[in-house]
């Protein structure tokens, strides 16, 4: 789609997937790893001067005047950030179709979806439309798209990357990370990016001149590899038999793998969307129509205009999570929805750090199924929100996680393997990733 | 499938999160909370957990720094009048 798309449906132009809401052209301001390469960057992220659509109509014409941190940091860095990429409206979606401009068409097969909310990262990428992207990453947004499309997506631990810039979604969820062809590439983005910012009072020292790419070395001699029943059983033939030959690749380069049980994860999907959508109807009570976004006019009280301008604004998708989250935090129903996924949250992190105790890793494939023909899941909200079901976990306990390539099922269509790490362990993800990526 | 959210209650929780609604939209709400709610009813079963907080506040004097721009704050709403935003009444 080009710049000066208006919301609707893709057009066949120069973005034939369209991956793209707006082109730019933003030069590098310094030499630096990412000299000569170009970076898309999802449409969530603050670029000063180029519009930041978020993908709804509510900001359709928004003009951030202040750029994100990431992105000062990209073309510190040498990079071209070549344009603003498609995606789930607020990131509210596992598909990409939830755009007001549109879905974005998977590069391996037109008909279906790119995985999502960052599908038009992971599209550009695997396309060849840009050589790196930016994605963030709440409930699965980078790995999902990255396992859809067969690329290589890293969701960072919470605070390691500034979401200065980024329009928040949930903020105790979401961390922007990189989507690359390799996980070499992608682990020298996250070097770029990862690091504190005074700006974003949530991000750890950790981050500071930390080295990501030279774990790719592919070296898993000695590494334990943890799996969970639970996160396996519920996948389909061909993504499991990629999940199993991936692990079998593994143990041959002298990994041992191991059975790990987190208990806690069939709570996962039902906690992970009461807290989203919950932190979503608190953070989206900004759009109000008066000081960015469309004006709901002047007829009546402010309450009768800003429902209006919201009710202009927004699409399905983010008025249902707007008022389940309102609804489960209202009174009555605080304790019963939103503290017992408080609950679920923190019985989640101890199953993780069980598992710690006797794995470097915890693998599971990244996605139950490949990608989903265009329009399976867009009147069935809840068939969506149970794909989530592998990599909610890891946004829940505030892991590091990679999706990694692990070849094609039946249909040619591409399957991710995630392995999640320790808090802060994005070198071990790393290390195991590229030991699947050698193996292939 | 799950019964149906009572239409009433989804137009109670639209008001308070200041939101219109169609009455098409109302409907297809009332049918689709049903089941999602009822999947949420998982939580019941998980048990309490004394957790320790990963984060605590930290402190730092205020120091003033540059913001944004009159101009460049006020460029992206819809209205505005004499260097301000321009709202609806408030009452």
């Amino acid at each position: 789609m080009s710049a000066d798309a208006e919301p609707g449906g893709p057009e066949a132009d120069d973005d034939p997937l369209n991956a793209f809401v707006t082109r730019t052209r933003l030069e590098p301001v310094a030499e630096g790893p990412l000299s000569g390469l170009t970076v898309a960057v999802k449409d969530n992220i603050s670029t000063a001067g180029v519009r930041t659509t978020c993908a709804s109509r509510m900001l359709a014409d928004y003009v951030p005047p202040y750029d994100a941190t990431v992105v000062e940091r990209l073309r510190a860095a040498g990079a071209t950030v070549v344009g603003k990429t498609n995606m789930d409206e607020f990131g509210m979606g596992t598909t990409t179709e939830t755009s007001a401009f549109g879905p974005t068409l998977n590069p391996v097969d037109g008909t279906r979806v790119a995985g999502g909310s960052s599908g038009g990262s992971a599209a550009a990428v695997a396309s060849g439309e840009a050589d790196l992207a930016l994605g963030s990453d709440t409930g699965g947004s980078i790995r999902c798209p990255a396992a859809f499309c067969g690329v290589v997506g890293i969701k960072p631990t919470y605070g390691l990357v500034s979401r200065y810039g980024l329009v928040a979604y949930a903020n105790s969820l979401e961390q922007i990370g990189p989507i690359a062809p390799t996980v070499e590439a992608a682990a020298g983005l996250l070097e770029v990016i990862a690091g504190p910012d005074p700006r974003d009072g949530t991000t750890t020292d950790a981050g500071e001149d930390a080295s990501y790419a030279d774990a790719a070395d592919g070296d898993v001699d000695g590494l334990t590899v943890g799996v969970p029943a639970e996160l396996v059983e519920g996948v389909t033939d061909g993504v499991r038999e990629r999940f199993d030959a991936a692990l079998e690749g593994l143990e041959a380069a002298g990994a041992t793998v191991t059975e790990v049980s987190l208990p806690a994860v069939e709570h996962a999907v039902a906690a992970y969307y009461v807290i989203a959508m919950a932190e979503a109807s608190s953070n989206l009570a900004r759009y109000d129509g008066v000081r960015y976004g469309i004006g709901g006019g002047f007829d009546g009280n402010w309450n009768a205009a800003f429902a209006r301008s919201r009710e202009a604004g927004f699409g399905e998708e983010v008025k249902r999570r707007i008022l389940l989250g309102t609804y489960a935090l209202s009174a009555g129903y605080h304790d019963r929805y939103y503290a017992k996924a408080q609950d679920a949250r923190a019985w989640l992190t101890q199953n993780f750090d069980a598992a710690f105790e006797v794995a470097d890793v915890v693998a599971s494939p990244t996605m139950p199924t490949t990608a989903f023909p265009l329009g399976e899941t867009l009147d069935d909200p809840l068939q969506m929100y149970l794909a989530d079901a592998n990599t909610v976990p890891v946004n829940l306990a505030n892991l590091p996680a990679i999706s990694v390539p692990a070849g094609t099922d039946g249909d040619g269509l591409p399957v991710g393997v995630q392995f999640v790490g320790p808090s802060l362990g994005e070198r071990s993800v790393v290390r195991v990733g590229s030991a699947v990526e050698a193996a292939r | 499938m799950s019964p149906a959210v009572d239409p009433d209650e989804v137009r109670h929780v639209a008001a308070l999160a200041r939101l219109d609604l169609s009455d098409d939209e109302v409907a297809v709400f009332a049918e689709q909370f049903g089941d999602i709610l009822a999947a949420f009813e998982t939580l019941d079963a998980v048990p309490e957990v004394a957790a320790e907080p990963e984060r605590v506040n930290v402190m730092r004097p205020d120091e003033p720094v540059e913001g944004l721009d009159h101009d460049a704050a006020l460029a992206n709403a819809p209205a505005t009048e004499d260097g301000y935003f321009k709202g609806p009444p408030v009452s």
